[in-house]
């Protein structure tokens, strides 16, 4: 716990993997698994359900019902924007990496980005595992310092007079962007607009999906 | 790169290390802030890929507890399959009754801390000695320094703070027209 620094080469890529294969690490996880069920720290069926529950339950079509909601109902996107714990919990998200959750809303004059610098914080309970550039060193580094250049990379250009708001979580504090409504939406049902919030909208990295 | 929605794992270890992560953290035998601490301290910390890491830390507190080799303690709680749900959606949250009122209000002018503590911290370097204003105020919650340390929750304040590109990165980087902002709690801030 001593040479704790977070002063290190920002701009280094992820170096290869070459110390051990794929097999040796496979076999590493499952004897690690293996002598703490043993010992009786671990039930596997456990971790079988928890796995399960971030492949089939808990995911960015969580947060795409919140943002639906939010751009369906005022009275819902007040609430999110006042207490947005309490608001997601009222649809039934909660938990684990979501704790204490806050709402930030994109208009033409701001576009909020979330990232977390000192490792990858993230509000599962809305949107699930982190992807993995987001867990990457350079979008890491380079989303503080050159967040135009990242949304960039991603393919959005926002207009010059767009200011950018980026949320760096060093807290336990998680952020969920609420992207602004797709034009030509207002015919929409708040099912078809959940389908237009991409995960990466509610980090910021993306826009919500044009109506085609 | 982007990647799609439902890519979540590149190797099949990787759902059995977060599942061991997550069932582990819920024994009580440490707190999400000794994870954190074990983790970024490994020496390796930025060459490894993120399941590579939370193996790494999950072995050294493994090791750390005597929990493989050594005299092991009784787990407190053990995850069994049938909580997993009520488990994970009730999550741990960390706001505390504040001890004392709060040292700043909002749009309050501060200074962060300049210095690297010889522990466990969530100062950004790149956030340390800087100009901010305080933009959210977020009650009490637990302290990650003093917890990752073994010391104890010792609630803090905990803020927002919201800071000028050009503060931070000065006049010629930038041309970004941003705003940046950290989540501070109260000992990392100065009163200027």
């Amino acid at each position: 716990m001593h040479d704790h620094d977070h002063d290190h080469d920002h701009e280094q890529q992820p170096h290869p993997e070459h110390d051990e294969s794929l097999g040796a690490l496979e076999l590493r996880v499952r004897a690690l698994e293996a002598a703490l069920t043993v010992k009786g720290y671990i039930d596997p069926a456990a971790l079988d359900v928890v796995i399960d529950t971030y492949q089939t339950k808990i995911g960015p079509r969580n947060g795409a019902q919140v943002v639906a909601r939010a751009w369906c109902d005022v009275e819902f996107r007040r609430r999110l924007l006042e207490d947005a714990t309490a608001a997601i919990a009222s649809l039934g998200f909660s938990g684990r990496q979501g704790e204490h959750m806050v709402a930030v809303e994109n208009t033409p004059q701001v576009h909020n980005l979330v990232v977390c610098t000192l490792c990858s914080c993230y509000p599962w309970a809305v949107l699930g595992l982190p992807p993995t550039w987001y867990k990457s060193a350079p979008y890491r580094s380079r989303a503080v310092k050159d967040p135009r250049g990242v949304l960039r990379d991603f393919g959005v250009q926002l207009p010059e007079s767009t200011r950018i708001r980026v949320w760096d979580s060093t807290a336990e504090v998680r952020y969920l962007v609420i992207p602004q409504r797709p034009a030509g939406s207002s015919h929409l049902s708040e099912g078809e607009l959940a389908s237009l919030v991409t995960r990466d909208s509610m980090i910021g990295m993306g826009l919500a999906a044009a109506v085609s | 790169m982007p990647e799609p929605e439902g890519e979540l794992f590149h190797a099949p270890w990787e759902p059995r290390v977060l599942a061991l992560t997550v069932a582990m953290g819920a024994t009580g035998l440490w707190n999400i802030d000794m994870s954190r601490a074990a983790r970024e301290t490994l020496p390796n910390y930025r060459e490894l890929s993120y399941y590579r890491i939370w193996l790494a830390g999950l072995e050294k507190l493994l090791a750390a507890s005597g929990i493989l080799n050594g005299i092991p303690p009784a787990p407190p709680q053990v995850l069994y399959a049938d909580a997993v749900a009520t488990v994970l959606s009730r999550g741990r949250p960390c706001s505390r009754i504040p001890q004392s009122p709060a040292r700043f209000v909002l749009g309050q002018r501060v200074r962060t801390r300049g210095t690297q503590p010889d522990h466990h911290t969530r100062l950004p370097a790149y956030a340390r000695g800087k100009l901010g204003v305080i933009e959210r105020v977020h009650g009490a919650h637990v302290f990650a320094d003093a917890h990752a340390q073994g010391l104890g929750e010792s609630p803090q304040w905990l803020y927002t703070v919201a800071f000028d590109e050009r503060e931070l990165w000065g006049e010629q980087l930038a041309a970004q027209s941003s705003i940046m902002s950290v989540d501070a709690w109260e000992p990392y801030l100065e009163p200027v």
